[in-house]
Protein backbone atom coordinates (compact mmCIF):
# COMPACT_ATOMS: atom_id res chain seq x y z
CA UNK A 1 0.00 0.00 0.00
CA UNK A 2 1.34 3.17 -1.10
CA UNK A 3 0.02 6.03 1.21
CA UNK A 4 -0.61 9.97 -0.36
CA UNK A 5 3.05 11.03 0.78
CA UNK A 6 5.01 7.88 -0.97
CA UNK A 7 3.16 8.66 -3.61
CA UNK A 8 3.85 12.09 -3.47
CA UNK A 9 7.48 11.80 -2.64
CA UNK A 10 8.14 9.60 -5.46
CA UNK A 11 6.96 11.49 -7.99
CA UNK A 12 8.74 14.64 -6.75
CA UNK A 13 11.96 12.33 -6.86
CA UNK A 14 11.40 11.58 -10.50
CA UNK A 15 10.33 15.00 -11.60
CA UNK A 16 13.67 16.28 -9.99
CA UNK A 17 15.65 14.15 -11.91
CA UNK A 18 14.07 14.53 -15.00
CA UNK A 19 14.77 17.80 -14.90
CA UNK A 20 18.28 17.84 -14.02
CA UNK A 21 18.91 15.67 -16.17
CA UNK A 22 17.48 17.06 -18.83
CA UNK A 23 19.03 20.51 -18.05
CA UNK A 24 22.20 20.19 -19.97
CA UNK A 25 19.84 19.98 -23.20
CA UNK A 26 19.90 24.05 -22.28
CA UNK A 27 22.76 24.97 -21.30
CA UNK A 28 24.99 25.73 -23.65
CA UNK A 29 28.36 26.99 -21.85
CA UNK A 30 30.69 26.10 -19.28
CA UNK A 31 29.39 29.34 -17.58
CA UNK A 32 25.59 28.34 -17.46
CA UNK A 33 26.90 25.24 -16.39
CA UNK A 34 28.61 26.25 -13.57
CA UNK A 35 25.66 28.48 -12.51
CA UNK A 36 23.57 25.56 -12.26
CA UNK A 37 26.41 23.38 -10.18
CA UNK A 38 25.94 26.43 -8.30
CA UNK A 39 22.06 26.20 -8.12
CA UNK A 40 22.34 22.48 -7.30
CA UNK A 41 24.88 22.93 -3.80
CA UNK A 42 23.00 25.77 -2.71
CA UNK A 43 19.54 24.18 -3.31
CA UNK A 44 19.93 20.94 -1.68
CA UNK A 45 21.62 23.44 1.50
CA UNK A 46 18.51 25.31 1.54
CA UNK A 47 16.47 21.53 1.23
CA UNK A 48 18.26 21.24 4.91
CA UNK A 49 17.27 24.02 6.26
CA UNK A 50 14.00 23.99 5.34
CA UNK A 51 13.89 20.56 7.63
CA UNK A 52 14.66 23.24 10.34
CA UNK A 53 12.23 26.42 9.32
CA UNK A 54 9.73 24.81 6.86
CA UNK A 55 9.36 21.52 9.14
CA UNK A 56 10.02 22.22 12.56
CA UNK A 57 9.36 25.39 12.43
CA UNK A 58 12.03 27.46 13.91
CA UNK A 59 14.44 30.03 12.14
CA UNK A 60 18.09 29.98 11.76
CA UNK A 61 19.63 33.73 10.06
CA UNK A 62 22.80 32.14 10.76
CA UNK A 63 22.94 29.16 8.72
CA UNK A 64 25.77 30.86 6.11
CA UNK A 65 27.74 30.05 9.24
CA UNK A 66 27.78 26.48 8.91
CA UNK A 67 28.08 26.70 5.19
CA UNK A 68 31.39 28.76 5.45
CA UNK A 69 32.49 25.62 8.52
CA UNK A 70 32.04 23.38 6.28
CA UNK A 71 33.80 25.24 3.21
CA UNK A 72 36.92 26.60 5.89
CA UNK A 73 37.55 22.84 7.14
CA UNK A 74 37.30 21.34 3.66
CA UNK A 75 39.97 24.08 2.46
CA UNK A 76 42.16 23.69 5.70
CA UNK A 77 42.36 20.10 5.86
CA UNK A 78 42.89 19.61 2.44
CA UNK A 79 45.21 22.56 0.94
CA UNK A 80 47.68 22.47 4.28
CA UNK A 81 47.10 19.10 5.88
CA UNK A 82 46.83 17.14 2.50
CA UNK A 83 43.28 15.06 3.66
CA UNK A 84 41.44 13.92 0.96
CA UNK A 85 38.20 15.38 0.07
CA UNK A 86 35.99 12.89 1.72
CA UNK A 87 37.48 12.57 4.51
CA UNK A 88 37.46 16.19 4.91
CA UNK A 89 33.99 16.40 4.16
CA UNK A 90 32.47 13.89 6.61
CA UNK A 91 34.86 15.13 9.66
CA UNK A 92 33.68 18.38 8.96
CA UNK A 93 30.38 18.04 9.14
CA UNK A 94 30.02 15.75 12.03
CA UNK A 95 32.10 18.76 13.77
CA UNK A 96 29.60 21.34 12.60
CA UNK A 97 27.04 19.15 14.03
CA UNK A 98 28.87 18.60 17.45
CA UNK A 99 29.20 22.32 17.57
CA UNK A 100 25.77 22.72 15.96
CA UNK A 101 24.14 20.75 18.75
CA UNK A 102 26.52 22.65 21.66
CA UNK A 103 24.86 25.92 20.43
CA UNK A 104 21.49 24.89 19.55
CA UNK A 105 20.65 23.34 23.24
CA UNK A 106 20.73 26.56 24.76
CA UNK A 107 18.99 28.86 22.25
CA UNK A 108 16.56 26.73 20.75
CA UNK A 109 15.06 27.33 24.23
CA UNK A 110 14.11 30.80 22.75
CA UNK A 111 11.45 31.55 20.83
CA UNK A 112 10.34 34.14 17.50
CA UNK A 113 12.58 37.03 17.64
CA UNK A 114 14.87 36.12 20.27
CA UNK A 115 15.58 32.77 18.02
CA UNK A 116 16.19 34.51 15.16
CA UNK A 117 18.68 37.27 16.78
CA UNK A 118 20.02 34.47 19.09
CA UNK A 119 21.10 32.56 15.55
CA UNK A 120 21.93 35.22 13.68
CA UNK A 121 24.55 36.14 16.71
CA UNK A 122 25.98 33.04 16.09
CA UNK A 123 26.24 33.35 12.01
CA UNK A 124 28.05 36.53 12.75
CA UNK A 125 30.40 34.82 15.63
CA UNK A 126 31.52 32.55 12.94
CA UNK A 127 32.25 35.29 10.51
CA UNK A 128 33.68 36.87 12.53
CA UNK A 129 36.33 33.88 13.31
CA UNK A 130 37.16 32.89 9.91
CA UNK A 131 37.97 37.14 9.46
CA UNK A 132 40.11 37.22 12.48
CA UNK A 133 42.22 33.73 12.31
CA UNK A 134 44.73 35.04 9.38
CA UNK A 135 46.68 32.33 9.87
CA UNK A 136 43.92 29.30 9.22
CA UNK A 137 42.09 31.26 6.91
CA UNK A 138 44.14 33.95 5.36
CA UNK A 139 41.67 36.11 6.66
CA UNK A 140 39.62 38.57 4.67
CA UNK A 141 41.67 37.58 1.78
CA UNK A 142 40.24 34.30 1.41
CA UNK A 143 42.43 31.01 0.43
CA UNK A 144 42.25 28.66 -2.52
CA UNK A 145 40.45 25.22 -2.04
CA UNK A 146 42.30 22.48 -4.15
CA UNK A 147 40.17 20.47 -6.44
CA UNK A 148 37.84 17.64 -5.30
CA UNK A 149 39.67 14.45 -5.27
CA UNK A 150 38.81 10.66 -4.14
CA UNK A 151 41.58 8.34 -4.56
CA UNK A 152 43.91 10.50 -6.46
CA UNK A 153 41.05 11.00 -8.85
CA UNK A 154 40.13 14.27 -9.37
CA UNK A 155 37.03 16.83 -10.21
CA UNK A 156 38.36 19.65 -11.48
CA UNK A 157 36.11 22.72 -13.36
CA UNK A 158 39.29 22.53 -15.68
CA UNK A 159 39.65 18.92 -16.40
CA UNK A 160 38.17 16.59 -19.18
CA UNK A 161 36.21 13.29 -18.32
CA UNK A 162 34.82 10.12 -19.79
CA UNK A 163 31.61 9.01 -18.30
CA UNK A 164 29.77 5.59 -20.43
CA UNK A 165 31.57 6.91 -23.03
CA UNK A 166 30.35 10.68 -23.21
CA UNK A 167 32.63 13.02 -23.19
CA UNK A 168 32.94 15.50 -20.47
CA UNK A 169 34.79 19.06 -19.72
CA UNK A 170 35.04 19.85 -15.96
CA UNK A 171 31.67 21.87 -16.08
CA UNK A 172 29.66 19.16 -17.25
CA UNK A 173 30.90 16.76 -14.31
CA UNK A 174 30.72 18.75 -11.86
CA UNK A 175 27.15 19.58 -12.72
CA UNK A 176 26.18 16.03 -12.73
CA UNK A 177 27.90 15.53 -9.59
CA UNK A 178 25.90 18.02 -8.27
CA UNK A 179 22.67 16.64 -9.55
CA UNK A 180 23.29 13.70 -7.95
CA UNK A 181 24.22 14.99 -5.01
CA UNK A 182 21.19 16.97 -4.56
CA UNK A 183 18.85 14.07 -5.61
CA UNK A 184 20.31 12.58 -2.44
CA UNK A 185 19.81 15.37 -0.27
CA UNK A 186 16.38 15.45 -1.45
CA UNK A 187 15.92 12.30 -1.04
CA UNK A 188 17.52 11.86 2.75
CA UNK A 189 15.49 14.88 3.41
CA UNK A 190 12.18 13.24 2.27
CA UNK A 191 12.99 10.04 4.45
CA UNK A 192 13.23 12.02 7.12
CA UNK A 193 9.69 14.25 6.96
CA UNK A 194 8.12 10.95 6.08
CA UNK A 195 8.75 8.66 9.41
CA UNK A 196 8.17 8.89 13.41
CA UNK A 197 10.97 11.65 13.43
CA UNK A 198 9.62 13.78 10.85
CA UNK A 199 5.97 13.41 12.48
CA UNK A 200 7.39 14.70 15.42
CA UNK A 201 9.35 17.53 13.85
CA UNK A 202 5.97 18.39 12.16
CA UNK A 203 4.28 18.74 15.75
CA UNK A 204 6.54 20.62 16.92
CA UNK A 205 5.41 23.28 14.47
CA UNK A 206 2.12 22.32 14.45
CA UNK A 207 1.48 22.34 18.37
CA UNK A 208 3.96 22.35 20.74
CA UNK A 209 1.65 20.99 23.17
CA UNK A 210 0.00 18.40 21.55
CA UNK A 211 3.85 17.15 20.72
CA UNK A 212 4.59 17.36 24.16
CA UNK A 213 1.42 15.87 25.73
CA UNK A 214 2.12 12.51 23.22
CA UNK A 215 5.05 12.35 25.03
CA UNK A 216 7.53 14.49 22.37
CA UNK A 217 10.45 15.83 23.86
CA UNK A 218 10.28 18.57 22.19
CA UNK A 219 13.85 20.34 23.21
CA UNK A 220 15.81 17.23 22.01
CA UNK A 221 13.91 17.00 18.47
CA UNK A 222 14.66 21.19 17.79
CA UNK A 223 17.77 20.09 18.74
CA UNK A 224 17.71 17.09 16.02
CA UNK A 225 16.74 19.27 13.39
CA UNK A 226 19.41 22.10 14.23
CA UNK A 227 22.03 19.84 13.88
CA UNK A 228 20.75 17.99 10.47
CA UNK A 229 20.63 21.14 8.58
CA UNK A 230 23.64 22.54 9.96
CA UNK A 231 25.23 19.01 8.80
CA UNK A 232 23.51 19.47 5.43
CA UNK A 233 24.40 23.00 4.96
CA UNK A 234 28.63 21.63 6.53
CA UNK A 235 28.61 19.23 3.51
CA UNK A 236 27.74 21.57 0.93
CA UNK A 237 29.78 23.95 2.44
CA UNK A 238 32.54 21.42 1.68
CA UNK A 239 31.53 20.78 -1.83
CA UNK A 240 30.88 24.73 -2.50
CA UNK A 241 34.22 25.09 -1.29
CA UNK A 242 36.01 22.64 -3.64
CA UNK A 243 33.82 23.44 -6.89
CA UNK A 244 34.83 27.27 -6.51
CA UNK A 245 38.34 26.86 -5.78
CA UNK A 246 38.38 29.85 -3.94
CA UNK A 247 36.50 31.11 -0.95
CA UNK A 248 36.53 33.70 1.03
CA UNK A 249 34.61 34.94 4.73
CA UNK A 250 31.51 35.77 3.19
CA UNK A 251 30.90 32.58 2.22
CA UNK A 252 29.49 32.20 6.70
CA UNK A 253 28.40 35.87 6.16
CA UNK A 254 25.07 37.54 7.01
CA UNK A 255 24.25 37.89 3.01
CA UNK A 256 24.40 34.44 2.69
CA UNK A 257 22.27 33.25 5.25
CA UNK A 258 19.84 35.92 4.48
CA UNK A 259 19.76 34.85 1.04
CA UNK A 260 19.12 31.38 2.44
CA UNK A 261 16.15 31.95 4.36
CA UNK A 262 14.79 33.82 1.30
CA UNK A 263 15.05 31.18 -0.53
CA UNK A 264 13.03 28.88 1.50
CA UNK A 265 10.45 31.85 2.57
CA UNK A 266 10.28 32.52 -1.15
CA UNK A 267 10.01 28.72 -2.82
CA UNK A 268 7.50 27.61 -0.01
CA UNK A 269 8.35 26.89 3.97
CA UNK A 270 7.98 23.33 4.06
CA UNK A 271 7.93 22.21 0.41
CA UNK A 272 11.06 20.32 -0.55
CA UNK A 273 10.34 20.79 -4.21
CA UNK A 274 9.39 24.38 -3.13
CA UNK A 275 12.73 25.53 -1.86
CA UNK A 276 14.41 24.19 -4.96
CA UNK A 277 12.51 26.22 -6.98
CA UNK A 278 13.29 29.55 -4.55
CA UNK A 279 16.64 28.50 -4.71
CA UNK A 280 16.82 28.71 -8.52
CA UNK A 281 15.00 32.25 -9.35
CA UNK A 282 17.24 33.82 -6.40
CA UNK A 283 20.06 32.33 -7.86
CA UNK A 284 19.27 33.61 -11.59
CA UNK A 285 17.88 37.05 -10.18
CA UNK A 286 21.05 38.71 -9.85
CA UNK A 287 22.15 37.34 -13.60
CA UNK A 288 18.84 38.44 -15.05
CA UNK A 289 19.27 41.86 -13.50
CA UNK A 290 22.64 42.15 -13.90
CA UNK A 291 22.71 46.18 -14.34
CA UNK A 292 21.56 46.57 -11.58
CA UNK A 293 24.07 44.65 -9.04
CA UNK A 294 23.88 47.09 -6.35
CA UNK A 295 20.24 46.66 -5.52
CA UNK A 296 20.81 43.23 -4.76
CA UNK A 297 20.06 43.18 -1.18
CA UNK A 298 17.25 45.70 -1.48
CA UNK A 299 15.61 43.45 -3.81
CA UNK A 300 15.92 40.25 -1.70
CA UNK A 301 14.58 42.36 0.98
CA UNK A 302 11.65 43.34 -1.39
CA UNK A 303 11.08 40.05 -2.34
CA UNK A 304 10.97 38.66 1.34
CA UNK A 305 8.11 40.95 2.02
CA UNK A 306 6.47 40.59 -0.75
CA UNK A 307 6.38 37.11 -0.76
CA UNK A 308 5.36 36.62 3.24
CA UNK A 309 2.55 39.75 2.27
CA UNK A 310 1.35 38.12 -0.86
CA UNK A 311 2.02 34.36 -0.97
CA UNK A 312 2.90 33.07 2.87
CA UNK A 313 3.25 29.91 1.53
CA UNK A 314 5.39 30.46 -1.04
CA UNK A 315 5.84 30.33 -4.93
CA UNK A 316 5.71 26.48 -5.48
CA UNK A 317 2.74 25.74 -2.77
CA UNK A 318 0.53 28.73 -4.36
CA UNK A 319 0.86 27.50 -8.11
CA UNK A 320 -0.03 24.20 -7.27
CA UNK A 321 -3.06 25.48 -5.46
CA UNK A 322 -4.22 27.71 -8.45
CA UNK A 323 -3.43 24.96 -10.81
CA UNK A 324 -5.24 22.30 -8.91
CA UNK A 325 -8.29 25.06 -8.69
CA UNK A 326 -8.48 25.47 -12.35
CA UNK A 327 -8.20 21.51 -12.67
CA UNK A 328 -11.17 21.33 -10.27
CA UNK A 329 -13.14 24.14 -12.61
CA UNK A 330 -12.63 22.31 -15.64
CA UNK A 331 -13.86 18.97 -14.30
CA UNK A 332 -16.80 20.69 -12.73
CA UNK A 333 -17.24 22.08 -15.72
CA UNK A 334 -17.62 19.01 -17.72
CA UNK A 335 -19.53 17.08 -15.37
CA UNK B 1 -4.23 -1.05 46.31
CA UNK B 2 -2.83 2.52 45.85
CA UNK B 3 -4.84 4.77 43.53
CA UNK B 4 -3.96 5.64 39.94
CA UNK B 5 -3.82 9.09 40.37
CA UNK B 6 -3.44 10.45 43.75
CA UNK B 7 -4.10 14.58 44.51
CA UNK B 8 -3.51 16.20 48.03
CA UNK B 9 -3.82 19.43 48.69
CA UNK B 10 -3.11 20.60 44.90
CA UNK B 11 -2.82 24.38 45.19
CA UNK B 12 -2.16 27.04 41.76
CA UNK B 13 -1.69 30.42 42.27
CA UNK B 14 -1.77 32.65 39.03
CA UNK B 15 -0.40 36.25 41.00
CA UNK B 16 -2.98 36.81 43.79
CA UNK B 17 -5.65 34.23 42.20
CA UNK B 18 -5.85 31.13 43.45
CA UNK B 19 -7.13 28.95 40.73
CA UNK B 20 -7.40 25.64 42.40
CA UNK B 21 -6.71 25.30 45.95
CA UNK B 22 -6.82 22.65 48.48
CA UNK B 23 -7.78 19.71 45.91
CA UNK B 24 -7.59 16.47 47.20
CA UNK B 25 -9.44 13.29 45.47
CA UNK B 26 -8.19 9.74 43.95
CA UNK B 27 -9.24 8.11 40.86
CA UNK B 28 -9.14 4.24 41.06
CA UNK B 29 -7.78 2.22 37.69
CA UNK B 30 -10.75 1.37 35.03
CA UNK B 31 -13.04 4.26 36.80
CA UNK B 32 -14.92 7.10 34.97
CA UNK B 33 -14.26 10.35 37.19
CA UNK B 34 -15.95 13.15 35.91
CA UNK B 35 -14.74 17.04 37.15
CA UNK B 36 -17.84 19.19 37.06
CA UNK B 37 -18.21 22.95 37.89
CA UNK B 38 -19.06 26.40 36.78
CA UNK B 39 -16.95 28.32 34.04
CA UNK B 40 -13.74 29.79 36.09
CA UNK B 41 -13.72 26.60 38.97
CA UNK B 42 -10.55 25.61 37.84
CA UNK B 43 -11.44 22.21 35.61
CA UNK B 44 -8.70 22.99 32.80
CA UNK B 45 -6.04 24.28 35.25
CA UNK B 46 -6.69 21.28 37.48
CA UNK B 47 -6.44 19.38 33.52
CA UNK B 48 -3.48 21.23 32.62
CA UNK B 49 -1.82 20.40 36.35
CA UNK B 50 -2.23 16.55 36.42
CA UNK B 51 -0.98 16.83 32.77
CA UNK B 52 2.24 18.34 33.73
CA UNK B 53 1.49 21.37 31.64
CA UNK B 54 1.69 23.95 34.76
CA UNK B 55 3.24 23.27 38.23
CA UNK B 56 1.67 23.36 40.84
CA UNK B 57 2.39 25.91 43.11
CA UNK B 58 1.75 23.77 46.47
CA UNK B 59 0.59 20.21 47.11
CA UNK B 60 1.15 17.00 45.00
CA UNK B 61 0.37 14.59 42.41
CA UNK B 62 0.97 11.22 42.30
CA UNK B 63 0.55 8.56 39.60
CA UNK B 64 0.43 5.04 40.27
CA UNK B 65 2.49 6.18 43.53
CA UNK B 66 5.13 8.12 42.03
CA UNK B 67 5.34 11.85 42.55
CA UNK B 68 4.74 13.57 39.33
CA UNK B 69 6.19 17.51 40.48
CA UNK B 70 9.39 16.88 38.00
CA UNK B 71 8.34 15.41 35.50
CA UNK B 72 7.32 16.91 32.05
CA UNK B 73 4.68 16.77 30.12
CA UNK B 74 5.88 14.05 27.70
CA UNK B 75 7.58 11.97 30.89
CA UNK B 76 4.06 11.44 31.90
CA UNK B 77 2.90 10.45 28.40
CA UNK B 78 6.03 7.62 29.23
CA UNK B 79 4.06 6.54 32.08
CA UNK B 80 0.31 6.10 30.52
CA UNK B 81 -0.82 9.19 30.75
CA UNK B 82 -2.34 11.17 27.18
CA UNK B 83 -5.44 14.09 26.67
CA UNK B 84 -7.39 15.98 24.81
CA UNK B 85 -7.67 19.70 24.78
CA UNK B 86 -10.66 22.18 25.18
CA UNK B 87 -9.22 24.24 22.60
CA UNK B 88 -8.04 21.64 20.31
CA UNK B 89 -4.39 20.63 20.23
CA UNK B 90 -4.15 19.27 16.27
CA UNK B 91 -0.91 19.67 13.77
CA UNK B 92 -2.72 21.18 11.14
CA UNK B 93 0.36 21.17 9.41
CA UNK B 94 -0.52 17.18 8.67
CA UNK B 95 -2.99 14.91 7.68
CA UNK B 96 -5.48 13.49 9.69
CA UNK B 97 -3.76 10.18 10.19
CA UNK B 98 -0.38 11.52 10.41
CA UNK B 99 -1.91 13.17 13.72
CA UNK B 100 -2.74 9.87 15.23
CA UNK B 101 0.49 8.16 14.30
CA UNK B 102 1.90 11.26 16.12
CA UNK B 103 0.09 9.25 18.80
CA UNK B 104 2.20 6.36 18.67
CA UNK B 105 4.96 8.28 18.90
CA UNK B 106 6.01 6.72 22.08
CA UNK B 107 5.65 3.22 20.58
CA UNK B 108 7.93 3.79 17.70
CA UNK B 109 12.04 2.61 17.86
CA UNK B 110 13.68 4.83 15.22
CA UNK B 111 16.70 6.26 15.35
CA UNK B 112 18.48 8.53 12.68
CA UNK B 113 20.01 5.99 10.70
CA UNK B 114 17.22 3.57 10.22
CA UNK B 115 14.97 7.02 8.74
CA UNK B 116 17.20 8.37 6.65
CA UNK B 117 17.75 5.51 5.21
CA UNK B 118 14.52 3.64 5.13
CA UNK B 119 15.27 0.34 6.16
CA UNK B 120 12.97 -2.43 6.40
CA UNK B 121 12.86 -1.61 10.34
CA UNK B 122 11.18 1.05 9.74
CA UNK B 123 8.82 0.12 6.75
CA UNK B 124 7.42 -2.49 8.81
CA UNK B 125 6.80 -0.30 12.34
CA UNK B 126 5.30 2.49 9.92
CA UNK B 127 2.73 -0.05 8.21
CA UNK B 128 1.77 -1.28 11.53
CA UNK B 129 1.57 2.19 13.27
CA UNK B 130 -0.27 3.45 10.16
CA UNK B 131 -2.56 -0.10 10.31
CA UNK B 132 -3.34 0.49 14.01
CA UNK B 133 -4.31 4.03 13.48
CA UNK B 134 -6.53 3.48 10.59
CA UNK B 135 -8.08 1.20 13.31
CA UNK B 136 -8.34 4.18 15.86
CA UNK B 137 -9.54 6.31 13.15
CA UNK B 138 -12.51 3.90 12.66
CA UNK B 139 -13.43 3.29 16.21
CA UNK B 140 -13.36 6.92 17.01
CA UNK B 141 -15.43 7.25 13.53
CA UNK B 142 -13.37 9.34 11.67
CA UNK B 143 -12.84 6.64 9.50
CA UNK B 144 -13.24 8.22 6.16
CA UNK B 145 -10.95 10.96 6.87
CA UNK B 146 -7.63 8.83 7.03
CA UNK B 147 -5.58 10.84 4.27
CA UNK B 148 -7.48 14.03 4.39
CA UNK B 149 -5.42 16.88 5.20
CA UNK B 150 -6.51 18.06 9.04
CA UNK B 151 -6.55 21.97 7.69
CA UNK B 152 -9.86 20.70 5.93
CA UNK B 153 -11.80 18.82 8.51
CA UNK B 154 -14.88 19.53 10.55
CA UNK B 155 -14.71 20.82 14.04
CA UNK B 156 -16.77 17.53 15.17
CA UNK B 157 -14.47 15.31 13.16
CA UNK B 158 -11.59 16.49 14.52
CA UNK B 159 -12.81 16.54 17.82
CA UNK B 160 -12.87 12.91 17.63
CA UNK B 161 -9.34 12.69 16.20
CA UNK B 162 -7.78 14.53 19.19
CA UNK B 163 -9.41 11.30 21.25
CA UNK B 164 -7.68 9.30 18.66
CA UNK B 165 -4.23 10.42 19.08
CA UNK B 166 -4.62 10.70 22.75
CA UNK B 167 -6.00 6.56 22.68
CA UNK B 168 -2.97 5.87 19.85
CA UNK B 169 -0.28 5.65 23.12
CA UNK B 170 -2.27 3.24 24.39
CA UNK B 171 -2.78 4.84 27.73
CA UNK B 172 -3.40 3.63 30.95
CA UNK B 173 -5.38 7.10 31.34
CA UNK B 174 -7.12 9.68 29.32
CA UNK B 175 -7.52 12.78 30.47
CA UNK B 176 -10.91 14.71 27.99
CA UNK B 177 -11.34 18.07 28.91
CA UNK B 178 -14.79 18.93 27.38
CA UNK B 179 -15.22 16.70 24.42
CA UNK B 180 -18.74 17.49 23.74
CA UNK B 181 -18.36 21.18 23.69
CA UNK B 182 -19.18 22.38 20.38
CA UNK B 183 -21.27 19.36 19.75
CA UNK B 184 -24.63 18.60 18.44
CA UNK B 185 -27.16 16.26 20.37
CA UNK B 186 -26.40 13.23 17.98
CA UNK B 187 -22.72 14.18 18.40
CA UNK B 188 -23.13 14.08 21.74
CA UNK B 189 -24.72 10.82 22.06
CA UNK B 190 -21.96 9.28 19.83
CA UNK B 191 -19.15 10.52 22.38
CA UNK B 192 -21.10 8.82 25.25
CA UNK B 193 -20.88 5.66 23.59
CA UNK B 194 -17.06 6.55 22.48
CA UNK B 195 -16.43 7.13 25.97
CA UNK B 196 -18.28 4.24 27.13
CA UNK B 197 -16.26 2.08 24.87
CA UNK B 198 -12.83 3.40 26.02
CA UNK B 199 -13.58 3.10 29.57
CA UNK B 200 -14.93 -0.79 28.88
CA UNK B 201 -11.31 -1.39 27.26
CA UNK B 202 -10.02 -0.84 30.93
CA UNK B 203 -8.41 2.96 30.19
CA UNK B 204 -9.35 4.86 33.18
CA UNK B 205 -10.99 8.03 32.00
CA UNK B 206 -11.39 11.43 33.37
CA UNK B 207 -13.29 13.85 32.27
CA UNK B 208 -14.02 17.49 32.54
CA UNK B 209 -17.46 18.59 30.80
CA UNK B 210 -20.51 20.52 31.07
CA UNK B 211 -23.21 18.89 29.67
CA UNK B 212 -24.84 17.02 32.57
CA UNK B 213 -26.90 14.56 31.32
CA UNK B 214 -23.76 13.16 29.66
CA UNK B 215 -21.62 13.53 32.77
CA UNK B 216 -24.65 12.23 35.11
CA UNK B 217 -24.82 8.84 32.45
CA UNK B 218 -21.25 7.86 32.06
CA UNK B 219 -19.29 9.15 35.36
CA UNK B 220 -18.52 6.28 38.14
CA UNK B 221 -17.08 9.28 40.43
CA UNK B 222 -17.71 13.14 40.36
CA UNK B 223 -15.73 15.61 40.96
CA UNK B 224 -17.53 19.25 41.86
CA UNK B 225 -15.23 22.21 42.04
CA UNK B 226 -16.17 25.77 42.49
CA UNK B 227 -13.92 28.66 42.91
CA UNK B 228 -11.38 26.58 42.81
CA UNK B 229 -12.21 24.32 45.89
CA UNK B 230 -14.11 21.28 45.88
CA UNK B 231 -17.69 21.21 46.32
CA UNK B 232 -18.77 17.75 46.88
CA UNK B 233 -16.99 14.54 45.65
CA UNK B 234 -18.86 11.61 45.40
CA UNK B 235 -20.86 9.16 42.69
CA UNK B 236 -23.80 10.66 40.81
CA UNK B 237 -26.32 9.56 42.85
CA UNK B 238 -24.80 11.22 45.68
CA UNK B 239 -23.80 14.69 43.78
CA UNK B 240 -27.43 14.64 42.62
CA UNK B 241 -28.75 14.87 46.42
CA UNK B 242 -26.37 17.30 47.67
CA UNK B 243 -27.83 20.30 48.96
CA UNK B 244 -24.65 22.25 48.26
CA UNK B 245 -24.20 21.17 44.92
CA UNK B 246 -28.24 21.81 43.99
CA UNK B 247 -27.19 25.32 45.33
CA UNK B 248 -24.21 26.63 43.33
CA UNK B 249 -24.68 24.46 40.15
CA UNK B 250 -27.75 22.70 39.91
CA UNK B 251 -29.88 25.93 40.12
CA UNK B 252 -32.36 23.71 42.13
Amino acid sequence: MLNRFMQMRLRDLVILAVILFALPLFLNNPFHYDLATQMAIIAATVVGLNLLVGFAGQISLGHAGFFGLGAYFTGIMTSNYGWSSVPALVVGAILVGIVAWIVGRPILRLKGHYLSMATLAVGFIIAIILNNERALTGGPDGMPVPAFNVFGWELSPFGSYNLLGMELNGSEAWYLFAAVVLLVAVWLAQNLIDSPIGRALRSVHGSEVAARVVGVDTARYKSLVFVVSAIYASAMGSLYAHFQGFITPAVAGFDFSILFITMVVLGGMGSTMGVILGAVVLKLLPQVLADFQELETVMFGAILMLTMIFMPKGLLPTIQMAVGKRMKKKAGGQA
Amino acid sequence: MSALIEVKGLDKAFGGVHAVEGVSFSVEAGQVYSVIGPNGAGKTTLFNLISGLYTPTKGEIRLKGESTAKLEPNQLAERGMCRTFQQMQICMNMSAIENVMLGRHLKLRSNLFTTLFRLPSLLRDEKACRERAAELMEFVGCGDYLDTEASAMSYGALKRLEIARALAADPKVILLDEPAAGLNAVETAALEKLIRKIADQGTTVMLVEHDMKLVMGISDRLLVLNYGRVLAEGTPEEIRNNPDVIAAYLGG
